[in-house]
């Protein structure tokens, strides 16, 4: 059976880590080599690194920070921002991913999912849906750019359509919960799961293992976060500690003897 | 003492950055295979695979590799095969109707049934059999959306599964093939990574 896999999320930019709220207001969180090793060390299933870089001199540093993290990476690496042909993808497997994520460069032309699967296969082509809550309960648009610009393309019929093209995991974003702390949108998790057979990320509003538990109940197969382990509120551990006490199938990092320690 | 080379076939558009800094951990030196020569007198070869039956039987009938890697797969020599590498061991694919495996192992690959995530992307729980000397029990990073059912006859094998078991890793002496991702699989993989390394170093001294 396959496991719910736990994702820490690292925004870099020039060869640091940051994080902001609603992809604005960016602050220093540290060393990506440092804080990737960290994250497996604690039992992480999976990293994903997002290019934030607002300039093109740091972004040509990318692949340097992909390459240094590879070195002491032993699980899987997605990478994403700024990809906008599929000679970045290439740049970025060439350096050390082993998945590329793609957003507005594919809401601009779809066919460049097409290409990364012809390419690279369904595996390695991820696409990132951020997705804004519209106004009286009509469901969610696509919102690109770092959420600047609203698309009026509904989010769950770009997912169904982004699978059709051979896109083989979706980053789902919720661009009104991102950065927020106050939990996952349930709501959009179910909407977009219940529509494509792909595997789903959740991502946006994760502030407790809590909230995770709800994201996975909602048909979520991976569970992103960032805030609460950037600022170390909690754990890896900790949080899949407490989701297999749930009763969710979780990959065992700790070895059995830590039972008998008092919890 | 320097560590055993390998020879990495090229396939495709495979993660080899991650395939590199794999077996750079597990004690390897990996190189770059580029020429047919090289792999048919290599005393290692791994076959990362990424991609497409289809493009990856091209791409190695295209450079000649066929009947090589046949040949030192029959012959028992260290061969590592990871995700595709280990499908197009077989004779055929659903994923690419009419292309011909290298045929090592009877038998074809067939797709996940469409109730089912697919692709299988993420961790799932491996049980080797008890004539498994590489592999063993635990769990392992996956991303495929094709598998293997049938244990292949005259290998020992891993199983796995995903709305049915499915084969997840087949070993016979220092030829190991998995469809999981070892150098993404965290400590387990690493500890079968540098399993096979040894493995394959004794048998390159024995030649």
């Amino acid at each position: 059976m396959l496991k719910v896999r736990i994702v820490p999320c690292l925004d870099f930019a020039g060869g640091r880590v940051v994080k902001g709220i609603k992809f604005q207001g960016l602050r220093d969180a540290g060393d990506p080599v440092q804080r990737a090793a960290a994250y497996q060390d604690q039992g992480a299933d999976e990293l994903v690194m997002l290019d934030v870089s607002a300039t093109v001199e740091d972004r040509r540093n990318a692949a340097e920070t992909i390459a240094a993290v590879r070195e002491v990476l032993c699980i899987p690496l997605t990478v994403g921002g700024g990809v906008r042909a599929i000679d970045d993808a290439q740049r970025l497997l060439d350096a050390g991913a082993d998945k590329v994520s793609v957003n507005t460069a594919a809401v601009e032309r779809s066919e460049l999912l097409a290409e990364m699967n012809e390419r690279f296969g369904a595996q390695c082509t991820i696409l990132a849906i951020d997705a804004a809550r519209r106004d009286h309960d009509k469901g969610w648009e696509v919102v690109v750019r770092s959420g600047r610009e609203r698309t009026g393309r509904d989010a769950v019929a770009w997912a169904v359509e982004a699978e059709r093209l051979g896109c083989g995991e979706i980053l789902l974003t919720s661009w009104d919960r991102d950065g927020t702390r106050s939990g996952y949108d349930t709501q959009l998790l179910r909407a977009v799961a219940g529509a494509v057979g792909v595997p789903i990320i959740a991502s946006g509003g994760a502030d407790s293992a809590e909230h995770m538990a709800e994201a996975a109940g909602a048909g979520a197969d991976a569970l992103l976060a960032a805030s609460i382990f950037h600022d170390g509120d909690t754990t890896v551990e900790d949080v899949k500690r407490y989701l297999l006490g749930r009763g969710l199938p979780m990959r065992q990092t700790w070895s059995d003897a830590r039972e008998d320690l008092p919890q | 003492m320097t560590g055993l080379a390998v020879h990495v076939l090229a396939t495709g558009s495979a993660n080899l950055a991650s395939v590199f800094a794999g077996l750079r951990r597990a004690g390897a030196e990996p190189i770059l295979a580029e020429d047919v020569s090289q792999v048919a007198s290599a005393r290692a070869v791994m076959l990362p695979g990424v991609g497409s039956f289809g493009a990856a039987m091209d791409r190695l009938g295209s450079l000649g590799l066929v009947a090589a890697l046949r040949q030192r797969i029959d012959a028992g020599r260290p061969t590592f095969a990871i995700c595709l590498g280990l499908q197009i061991l077989f004779e055929a694919s659903e994923e690419s109707p009419g292309v011909r495996g290298l045929g090592v192992i009877p038998g074809r690959i067939g797709r996940f049934e469409v109730k089912l995530r697919v692709p299988q992307l993420g961790w799932n729980s491996v049980r080797a059999d008890d004539g498994c000397e590489l592999l063993t029990d635990g769990e392992a990073y996956f991303a495929n959306s094709f598998r293997c059912t049938e244990q292949p006859a005259g290998w020992n094998a891993a199983v796995t599964d995903h709305g049915g078991p499915f084969i997840s890793g087949i070993e016979r002496g220092p030829v190991l093939a998995c469809q999981f991702h070892p150098e993404l699989s965290d400590q387990w993989g690493l500890g079968l990574m540098r399993r096979w390394v040894q493995r394959a170093s004794v048998e390159v001294a024995a030649c």
